[in-house]
């Protein structure tokens, strides 16, 4: 089985959820003309990202009845989409989320789960935290979704690799920092290095959408890519500039290298539950 | 002592940083950019970037000569202006300021270079009304860690695309996108008195105090550390001190807090807001 997956590096407009949404619409158009199966976009790609007190403003429910999810939803009827919003619980909570919409409906909504609250980032401050990962069933397998700091910690991609995802998604707006002699900034290789481990570690595909642009002095990098099972590269969009970059993942890939390497099969949860509890009651 | 590369990829500082300029002058409205040119290498590579950014036509360099300002500063200044073929305007600030400089005979070099500096401030806003072009400002992080700049004169601009780099990173920089070998050779002077340069005034020299601020600030060296990596102990107090001491130059103003929502404390909104 194939799955047709196209990566959205956009820039956004800074608060200004219409002229986001009136740019995924499009690009949802040109996708839709490459047959594509899966279109995903970066993490706040209908808000922009340092929000600050603008975060009550462009808050947004995932439902049929929201001026801004409907059209989405309408669109996923030809193909599925992950997209970035302000998500706005029944009691005023506001999450980073990614939203999963396929065949007109919401399949999943994560929160994002780490919120850096150091150095430039300043998350924790204007945003509730997350409080599950979870892997959810898409007509193309078990897939799961993360955003930026949330899989730059291990745990959670490794929760949804043990919950049975088999495609990881990640959304970023990761600021560009770290600029050396090296053609790539620190930054950039940092994410393309662990990315490139979960493919390789949990024998699975990840695709990472970045966003592009600048928000006063940080530069967004893009760079999306996807890895598939066996931690090779198969696609890279490029530095710096708004791209719709297209993968074909052929989901066999995942029978073939599981069976060469079997980690999934071996991975001893048990052993690591007996660990976690033994090290979390320690004084 | 311990090695310390501050090298950066000048490809890509050159992508990021004419991004950075297209992207914050057109998101508002404006096409176009003003640049005060004197003679030296952080307004030359400014201005070089914002012509890559914006096309030389649509960048207005602006050279401000002083009565005792050196030849070499107005020449090299053309040097690039030629180079580039940007536009340009020569404005002597001298009628400004020789006022103020005449109601006190005691009046001292430091106070009346800040008057210069702030007479060119004077001048690039306008320019920036009359050429509908936004400032671009020239401090570069060893400066403007060091507080070595007059406060609204020659730090003030509307934005600053060479901010981060290292006095070192910036004739590296500058090296790269062929800013005349004059400009980048000669001793740094803020050129506000005849034989002023920046590395006597200050008592080091800006390679020397680019590898310390490194370790300080980007690698985040305790003070003791630096002088285990090798740094003399007086040097390093000398700039810890510095940089605490102006940090009042890199702020806006505290506002003092009285009402439930202030500008500065808990009214947070990128300048791009809406863009």
């Amino acid at each position: 089985m194939k799955l047709h997956l196209a990566l959205a590096q956009i820039n956004t407009k800074l608060g200004d959820v219409q002229a986001n949404l009136d740019k995924h619409l499009s690009l949802i158009d040109e996708a839709k003309k490459q047959k594509t199966d899966l279109l995903v976009f970066p993490e706040l790609s209908l808000t922009g990202y340092v929000l600050q007190d603008l975060v009550s403003f462009v808050a947004h429910r995932p439902t049929d009845d929201d001026p801004v999810f409907k059209p989405l939803l309408a669109a996923s009827h030809d193909l599925d989409l992950v997209v970035g919003f302000v998500d706005e619980d029944s009691r005023h909570r506001f999450y980073i989320a990614s939203a999963y919409l396929s065949g007109g409906k919401v399949l999943h909504v994560h929160h994002k789960v780490y919120l850096p609250t150091y150095g430039l980032f300043d998350e924790g401050r204007f945003f509730a935290w997350g409080d599950s990962v979870r892997a959810f069933d898409t007509r193309f397998g078990r897939m799961g979704m993360l955003i930026c700091e949330d899989f730059w910690h291990a745990s959670p991609p490794y929760l949804l690799w043990l919950d049975g995802a088999d495609i990881l998604l990640f959304s970023s707006a990761s600021p560009g920092r770290g600029l050396g002699d090296n053609e790539k900034l620190e930054s950039a290789r940092w994410v393309e290095r662990i990315n490139m481990a979960y493919a390789s570690m949990f024998t699975c595909f990840v695709a990472h959408a970045n966003r592009v642009g600048y928000e006063d002095g940080l530069h967004f990098w893009g760079g999306t890519t996807v890895f598939d099972p066996n931690g090779e590269e198969l696609v890279h969009g490029p530095y710096n500039e708004e791209a719709l970059t297209y993968a074909e993942l052929d989901l066999n890939q995942l029978r073939r290298t599981r069976a060469r390497l079997p980690l999934l099969r071996d991975e001893r949860t048990g052993l690591v539950r007996s660990e976690l509890d033994r090290i979390l009651s320690r004084d | 002592m311990i090695d310390i590369d501050l090298t950066i990829n000048t490809d890509l500082a050159r992508e990021i940083l004419t991004g950075f300029i297209q992207s914050e002058i057109t998101r508002v409205g404006f096409s176009r950019a003003v640049v005060g040119l004197s003679g030296g290498i952080d307004s030359a590579l400014s201005c070089v970037l914002a012509a890559q950014a914006l096309g030389p036509e649509n960048v207005l360099a602006v050279r401000m000569p002083y009565k005792a300002s050196s030849r070499d500063s107005l020449d090299h200044a053309q040097l690039l202006i030629d180079q580039l073929g940007v536009q340009s305007k020569t404005i002597e600030i001298t009628d400004m300021v020789e006022p103020l400089i005449h109601l006190d005979p005691e009046m001292s070099k430091v106070r009346k270079g800040n008057l210069m500096a702030r007479a060119r401030m004077i001048v690039l806003y306008d320019q920036s009304e009359a050429f509908k072009g936004l400032v671009v400002g020239t401090s570069n992080k060893t400066e403007i860690l060091l507080g070595y700049s007059t406060m609204f004169g020659d730090s003030a601009s509307a934005l600053n695309p060479i901010g981060d780099l290292y006095k070192t990173q910036v004739r590296q920089l500058s090296r790269a996108l062929n800013v005349p070998a004059p400009i980048v050779d000669k001793p740094p002077s803020a050129d506000l008195w005849a034989g002023q340069t920046d590395e006597t005034e200050l008592g080091f020299t800006y390679e020397e105090v680019d590898r310390l601020l490194y370790l300080l600030i980007d690698q985040r060296y305790m003070p003791q550390e630096a002088v285990e990596a090798g740094f003399d102990e007086k040097f390093v107090d000398l700039v810890v001190s510095r940089v605490r001491r102006f940090q009042f130059k890199r702020m806006l103003p505290p506002i003092a807090k009285i009402s439930n929502r202030t500008i500065g404390y808990d009214f947070l909104y990128l300048r791009d807001w809406g863009t």
